[in-house]
């Protein structure tokens, strides 16, 4: 009985759209509460990851000669690859909700698919380095075996393994993340392919959008901090 | 105030900014920038007192400066309301406070701790 809810609730619901939840006024007011609660959730992830950082940046402080022979024997080409691959699928994440937004409902099952296989791609490329990882030793723990190619310098093997257990957490993290990601991304389009999101609500779009947006910014610090590290020929300790 | 749609031109130009921006990082990181500085000369050859590498710091800037554009216009937070680009920034600001951890390692070897 509509009417009677109306009623007690003192708003007009005979108007209000099927997906406003009884405790907003509007559907503006549930969309600003969404994005801000989104928001909230992400920084909680930022101080995640800013923990790792920390404990990244106190050993490349500690240990850097071990530390920049590590992140030179990383692959700049696939990290670069996968940097650049990150970036479009934030792209098209982007254009998903502009979709959404105006209710383009074949464009957004497109770029949501687009997203979802360029966030794949990434994984993809990720299992390739973790591999040369595995044919090198390169894995921390008892076959653990690292010899500097670049620069040829003796690299002290216990703090070798300290950039590479850093470099496994991180990018580990982070490719957990993803894998997150790509499931929220099928069900968006399974969510899209049924036709429910409309320009009055699309909240899961755009939420999901964030989270993608936020695991593109870690990597985007992740790259420079562990492949760039010292490219140059080494002249610093 | 309703919701903000911003074009995908605007999407276009910011992933055009960020793909130029990592070709950037990725060319910085294989030039030296090194200033030398406090140049003095021992025994005929030239030493410099302090040699500042800032390809870090480049590379940091050049990161900071991605994850400032894909929050404001990916993350649509350049549109959002007061309350939202508050939360942001107080949780950037704890961020920052984790952060200093680092100083203290940093500094512990700047004073030499009177041993006998």
């Amino acid at each position: 009985m509509p009417d009677a809810h109306s009623t007690v609730m003192g708003t007009d619901t005979a108007h209000a759209h099927p997906m406003l939840q009884h405790h907003f006024d509007n559907m503006e007011q549930q969309r600003e509460a969404s994005f801000l609660g989104m928001w909230v959730f992400l920084i909680t992830e930022i101080m995640f990851f800013g923990g790792l950082f920390v404990a990244y940046l106190v050993y490349r402080y500690l240990y850097y000669p071990a530390f920049a022979a590590g992140s030179s024997s990383l692959d700049i080409f696939l990290g670069g690859f996968n940097t650049a691959v990150l970036i479009a699928s934030s792209l098209t994440m982007a254009m998903a909700v502009w979709c959404s937004q105006v209710g383009k409902q074949k464009l957004l099952i497109l770029f949501l698919v687009l997203t979802l296989l360029l966030g794949l791609t990434f994984l993809g490329v990720k299992v390739i380095e973790y591999n040369e990882k595995y044919v090198h030793h390169h894995i921390p723990g008892h076959n653990f075996h690292f010899v500097d190619e670049v620069h040829d310098l003796k690299v002290d093997q216990g703090q070798a393994q300290l950039f590479f257990s850093l470099y496994f957490s991180m990018t580990g993290m982070h490719a957990l993340h993803m894998i997150v990601g790509a499931g929220l991304l099928t069900a968006l389009i399974i969510m899209a392919l049924r036709g429910m999101f409309t320009p009055e609500w699309h909240t899961p779009v755009e939420n999901i959008g964030l989270y993608w947006h936020f695991v593109d910014i870690v990597w985007i610090f992740l790259f420079p901090l562990l492949y760039l590290i010292n490219r140059t020929p080494f002249t610093h300790t | 105030m309703a919701e903000h749609i911003v074009s995908p031109k605007v999407y276009i130009i910011i992933f055009l900014a960020l793909m130029v921006m990592t070709a950037v990082t990725v060319a910085a990181a294989f030039v030296d920038l090194t200033f030398h500085l406090g140049k003095h000369v021992v025994d005929g050859a030239v030493q410099y007192k302090y040699n500042i590498n800032v390809n870090p710091a480049v590379a940091l800037a050049i990161a900071g400066f991605k994850a400032a554009l894909v929050i404001l216009f990916f993350m649509h937070l350049r549109w959002g309301t007061r309350l939202t680009k508050i939360v942001v920034i107080a949780g950037l600001y704890w961020l920052a406070i984790l952060l200093t951890t680092v100083a203290d390692y940093v500094s512990r070897n700047m004073m030499t701790y009177p041993l006998q």
